[in-house]
């Protein structure tokens, strides 16, 4: 089993089967993880590096836990650990994660496009781990992998994203995702984080959330990031905790059977009210968990991919 | 010394030229434009053959930057000089984005000491403001006397209308033009890409087409208001064309320039954030670039320039939010040119001649006789077989960013002349600068 491409940077380019693939190897990786050894000989001998050029505990920590799951070694190297800051310095840190014999790259940027410049300056397979406002297909993976899991199926499911569209990558990857898979998909927030012609990309758009969460099966809740209000995208967040945040009364009339998701790290009271995040129907620690596996899949479909060529080439 | 142009096919309507034609060249201006001038009794001869190109005035390209002073690792004076040769011109007009910005007479007397022993004639624009920062003016009557041929706040334009219609007013007694890079500072704000489907799903930081278009509203009211002549800097959107055609419909005084790369790509050319494929204004929509292209056809396009925009390998090296803004334009506008819209009959050579000779040269008001009996000799031979393609190690510019690279095109030019002297020569591939 194998991945066609080299890298993996997105979920725009990518099939149903190949995503439908990537989720059933993630089933298995989630069953070693309920073992009491965790732990398989995979990728033994193999070198995975966690390229980090923004901050981030969550998802390095799942990558990284990953990679040791599947017997990698594992390197991290952080923005703040070392000199690199952009341009050319990125073309060199790709020509050292060469020579220090990487078979896989996880990069996170916070530039859209980076670990696609990366992918096309090294020869070893790149896994994008989010890149600016452009990608984030781990994420979205693991988000659909949840709902697959509770729901049984991602065909026909609405899934709502509610919150930071226009700077979102969590939501950009979750809608070309979701679309290619069959679930129906809309977003909600405000307008002025709402990207321009959005809509062609095949999701209905409310600005009324209660209007928006009148059919729904699964709303994903984004992180709001104070900046943003600092740029004046929208008033305060009063305001947005009363208009755009998800509340009981909002939970209340999406039915019990509806997921609450949130990608985080959450602001509890914000765009989620504690008592949603700590709901019955919120799946939100399973999709911690379900990431290891989604981020297993992935690197062991990679490296299986670099296995491959090495015979043909 | 004499040359004799052989046989060539002669565009030049303003002086009633079309047509199979030989030139003799004495010195620096045209002896004789004649069906047939025979060589003979002529002392110190060179004959050039002609059969099958096309002669035409050299271009005059308003919008460079030679980035001389203070940027020499991106182009100086000399290198964008041998560029403008090698692309067709006979003259450009040098942007005062420098460091130090010309908006001093030094500067303007530096660049035309340089511009003496350069390839092609170079024309200063001097700055709009005092080091471009859109608060106080520039000395504009002691720019004006030093030689600056236009003013303009480029890459960084006049935020404030108090400002702009003082600059304007002020100018306007000097029979300056006012050249704007229209761009609302705060709408563009960190936008790295036009704003639209594309920017949606790259995930870059949008550019939006109102950005442009208020400027160029505002700009046209200021003009109405000051009777200044407004040249219009790279017109990239629907809108802007409306605006201006509306303006012109009042009577308002006014020129604008559009950009090859305008013409020729969109936003989706951002697709694989390579960084040559980022500039101001950006690459807009489909649509947008439909609208440029029919205003071109139906002869409304005031002029065609390049906006050369030489940038280091380094400046344009990684990440698209990163990289520098800008296109290396002058060796491939012209045969981009011809290649998309003259050879397939959307415009022809008069019309090109319009918006990149006579045009550009009644704006920045310099001398452009055209093709006739003791004119200065700028010329150029164009052989509109040669096929090639755009190679980008291969510029003068020391600016290699261009997004056509591997572009595959007929019809090239091979010989530039300036004042009667051969400044570029490509025949058999020579691809040589002459000084």
């Amino acid at each position: 089993m194998s991945l066609t491409k080299k890298d993996f940077l997105g979920l725009y380019n990518s099939s149903a089967a190949e995503i439908e693939e990537i989720l059933n190897t993630a089933v298995a990786m989630k069953d070693v993880l309920t073992r009491s050894v965790k732990k398989v000989p995979t990728l033994r001998g193999k070198t995975v590096i966690n390229l980090f050029f923004e901050p981030s505990t969550r998802t390095r920590f799942s990558f990284n836990l990953a990679a040791k799951r599947l017997s990698a070694d594992v390197m991290n190297i952080n923005k703040s650990a070392s000199s690199i800051v952009k341009g050319e310095s990125l073309l060199d840190t790709a020509r050292t994660m060469e020579v220090m014999g990487a078979d896989v790259v996880v990069i996170r940027h916070s530039a859209a496009g980076a670990a696609q410049f990366l992918a096309k300056n090294i020869r070893a397979s790149v896994l994008n781990a989010g890149d600016g406002a452009h990608a984030h297909p781990t994420q979205a993976l693991l988000d659909m992998y949840t709902i697959r899991e509770k729901l049984g199926k991602i065909e026909g499911v609405k899934v709502l994203i509610i919150g930071d569209i226009a700077h979102s990558r969590v939501a950009r990857s979750n809608i070309w995702g979701l679309k290619k898979l069959g679930a129906k998909v809309s977003v909600a927030g405000p307008q002025t984080l709402i990207p321009l012609e959005i809509e062609k990309m095949g999701v209905k758009v409310y600005t009324d959330l209660d209007q928006a969460l009148q059919e729904t099966d699964v709303v994903n809740i984004l992180r709001i990031q104070l900046e943003r209000q600092e740029a004046g995208l929208f008033p305060s967040l009063r305001e947005y905790r009363e208009i755009y945040g998800m509340n009981e009364k909002r939970l209340d009339k999406i039915g019990k059977k509806a997921l609450v998701m949130h990608p985080g790290p959450m602001n509890r009271g914000i765009e989620i009210e504690s008592s949603v995040a700590d709901s019955q129907q919120s799946v939100i620690t399973e999709q911690v968990r379900n990431g290891v596996a989604i981020r297993m899949a992935l690197l062991y479909l990679l490296a299986g991919r670099e296995a491959n060529n090495e015979q043909i080439n | 010394m004499n040359r004799l142009i052989k046989n060539a096919m002669v565009y030049d309507a303003q002086n009633d030229k079309q047509g199979k034609y030989d030139i003799l060249v004495n010195n620096e201006k045209i002896a004789a434009i004649e069906p047939l001038i025979s060589d003979s009794g002529i002392n110190n001869l060179e004959v050039i053959d002609a059969a099958g190109k096309v002669v035409i005035p050299a271009l005059i390209d308003i919008h460079t930057h030679l980035r001389e002073p203070g940027f020499e690792e991106k182009e100086t004076i000399k290198t964008g000089a041998e560029a403008a040769a090698a692309g067709g011109y006979s003259a450009v007009a040098a942007m005062p984005n420098t460091s130090p910005v010309a908006d001093n007479p030094a500067v303007i007397e530096q660049l035309k000491l340089k511009a003496a022993k350069a390839a092609v004639r170079i024309y200063p624009i001097g700055s709009i403001t005092q080091t471009s920062q859109g608060e106080k003016l520039s000395e504009i009557g002691t720019l004006a006397r030093a030689g600056a041929k236009a003013l303009s706040d480029d890459g960084n334009p006049v935020m404030n209308s108090e400002i702009m219609r003082r600059a304007m007013e002020y100018a306007a007694a000097f029979e300056l033009p006012i050249i704007d890079h229209c761009e609302d500072k705060n709408l563009s704000r960190d936008g790295v890409m036009h704003e639209g489907y594309y920017s949606t799903i790259f995930g870059l930081q949008g550019i939006p087409a109102a950005a442009e278009e208020i400027m160029v509203a505002r700009d046209i009211i200021l003009a109405e208001m000051t009777g200044v002549h407004l040249h219009l800097a790279h017109l990239s959107t629907a809108g802007s064309l409306n605006l201006v055609k509306e303006a012109r419909a009042r009577g308002v005084k006014l020129s604008f320039e559009v950009t090859p790369h305008h013409l020729l790509l969109t936003d989706q050319a951002v697709k694989d954030y390579d960084p040559v494929m980022k500039v101001h204004p950006p690459l807009r929509s489909e649509k947008d670039r439909q609208e440029l292209v029919n205003a071109l056809k139906n002869g409304e396009i005031d002029i065609l320039a390049t906006d050369h925009a030489p940038h280091t390998y380094e400046d344009k090296l990684g990440e698209f939010d990163y990289a520098a803004f800008g296109i290396s334009g002058l060796e491939t506008a012209l045969a981009l040119l011809y290649d998309n819209f003259i050879k397939t009959d959307l415009i022809n050579w008069d019309d090109l001649l319009r918006m990149y000779y006579y045009n550009p040269a009644q704006v920045l008001a310099i001398e452009a006789e055209g093709l006739k009996v003791g004119a200065r000799a700028d010329f150029l031979i164009f052989n509109p077989e040669h096929n090639w393609t755009i190679d980008k190690n291969k510029f003068k510019s020391k600016g290699k960013n261009t997004p056509f690279n591997g572009w595959q095109l007929s019809g090239k030019n091979e010989m530039t002349f300036v004042a009667g002297k051969l400044v570029y020569d490509d025949r058999e591939g020579r691809n040589e600068i002459i000084y």
